[in-house]
């Protein structure tokens, strides 16, 4: 991967986003990995939670994009009650999921889910999966 | 009798109503009636975690706008996801000013403001915990399963963040160990109990759900459990429907029974039933015939 680091990177707009949508200061991470750890996903995502952050730090948000992390997070926040820097991953995650989505773009298209499916889920499963995952 | 204001949520009218009727059995065994709130709606099931969402709050608050009207403090909730929706809803409404404002300007049709200190939304645990008493709990109990070893499974909802925890460790939580074995009954060692399920990546990321439940309930099984008991209808599911698929697969899985915690201590202090087993994959029948908890 090819990386361009300047301050400038750090200026675009997905990255000031991310920080206004979260809240969270993700320049304070010191890459302990800690929410890597703990990540009940992180086993299925091509990147893991830390090196989002990392990829944050340094301005590289569409690489973050192109992955499917941001997807495969559950929001179960363990990673937020654990970092000893107080960064609010799971937030983080919300607001790069939230940069997409608003572009009226669907992670999850409710048609494709099955009637099979429709009838066995459970309606928190479904609202919780549409509230996350479509635009 | 005591009366308490209480939101079901969506979920316990369907395929989670084994929640509902036994704790609604449970508590008029307790001495404590349920009383739904009027005109309730769907908590929205996860809490917006972006700062600039308002609209995904405004459902919360109108159900604590009606538990306010009932002239009651407390909001008694049986399902995490609700608990942690509702509880950090009303938790923003008290400690935001600009956004309490705010969502208050889109209630134009109701006739009061919630402020965020009007309502304490609590969870059946701690409900059963501060306002009945565990004790007066484990004195009800008529029937006393010697060897019934449970796992006790948190989640996530009803732990993280912490500022809504219903224990004073989210890391560790206690608060069910501490009432089942008061009541008699012995919670296995289980390192999984606060480790996520999956959540709602059920309905487009199958494997990763299956390969939790392999491992929440494997831990359980390996560590002696006969059943796992839970308080959430979405980790119900998850750990309770996956496990014929997970079985198919991994050689040596043992399938365990998933219950609500007021399917179990609605059982304990004498009930005749658990509702209805057909919403169960794994049918708890055989291990509470065992146990002597039904006949």
């Amino acid at each position: 991967m090819n990386v361009t680091l300047s301050s400038s990177e750090l200026k675009k707009e997905g990255i000031e986003k991310t920080a206004q949508l979260s809240g969270a200061n993700f320049f304070s991470c010191y890459q302990c990995g800690k929410c890597t750890a703990g990540c009940p996903a992180s086993e299925f995502m091509d990147i893991p939670p830390h090196e989002v952050i990392r990829l944050l730090q340094i301005g590289q948000i569409e690489e973050i994009l192109e992955k499917n992390s941001i997807w495969i997070c559950a929001s179960c926040i363990t990673c937020a009650v654990r970092c000893p820097k107080g960064v609010d991953l799971a937030k983080i995650m919300e607001a790069l999921r939230q940069i997409v989505l608003r572009k009226n773009v669907n992670y999850v298209h409710p048609s494709s889910v099955s009637k099979e499916e429709l009838r066995t889920l459970p309606q928190i499963a479904l609202i919780a999966n549409f509230r996350k995952l479509t635009g | 009798m005591e009366v308490v204001s209480y939101m079901p949520g969506c979920t316990l009218k369907t395929s989670g109503r084994n929640f509902e009727k036994s704790a609604i059995t449970l508590f008029d065994i307790l001495g404590v009636t349920m009383e739904e709130l009027d005109r309730w709606v769907c908590c929205g099931t996860t809490y917006s975690l972006s700062s600039d969402n308002i609209m995904n709050q405004l459902a919360p608050v109108r159900t604590l706008l009606r538990a306010k009207e009932t002239g009651r403090r407390e909001l008694l909730v049986l399902c995490s996801m609700c608990y942690n929706t509702l509880r950090r809803a009303q938790s923003l409404v008290l400690h935001d000013k600009e956004k309490r404002d705010k969502i208050n300007e889109f209630m134009y049709r109701e006739k009061t403001t919630f402020d965020g200190d009007e309502i304490r939304v609590v969870h059946l645990l701690n409900y059963l915990k501060d306002s009945v008493g565990f004790e007066r709990v484990a004195k009800r109990v008529v029937k006393k399963p010697s060897d019934l070893k449970i796992a006790l499974y948190y989640g996530c909802m009803l732990l993280r963040p912490h500022e809504v925890s219903v224990d004073e460790s989210s890391e560790d939580p206690t608060i069910m160990e501490e009432l089942f074995s008061l009541c008699g009954v012995t919670p296995v060692y289980f390192p999984f109990k606060t480790e996520c399920c999956g959540s709602y990546q059920t309905v487009n990321q199958r494997d990763m759900v299956l390969s939790r439940a392999e491992r929440i309930v494997g831990s359980a099984a390996k560590n002696g459990a006969d059943m796992i008991v839970v308080s959430c209808p979405l980790c119900c599911h998850n750990l309770d429907s996956s496990q014929q698929r997970v079985a198919d697969t991994v050689r040596g899985f043992r399938k365990i029974p998933v219950m609500y915690i007021s399917q179990l201590l609605a059982l304990l202090v004498g009930a005749d039933d658990a509702g209805d087993y057909r919403l169960h994959s794994v049918d708890p029948r055989p291990v509470l015939k065992e146990k002597g908890l039904i006949g």
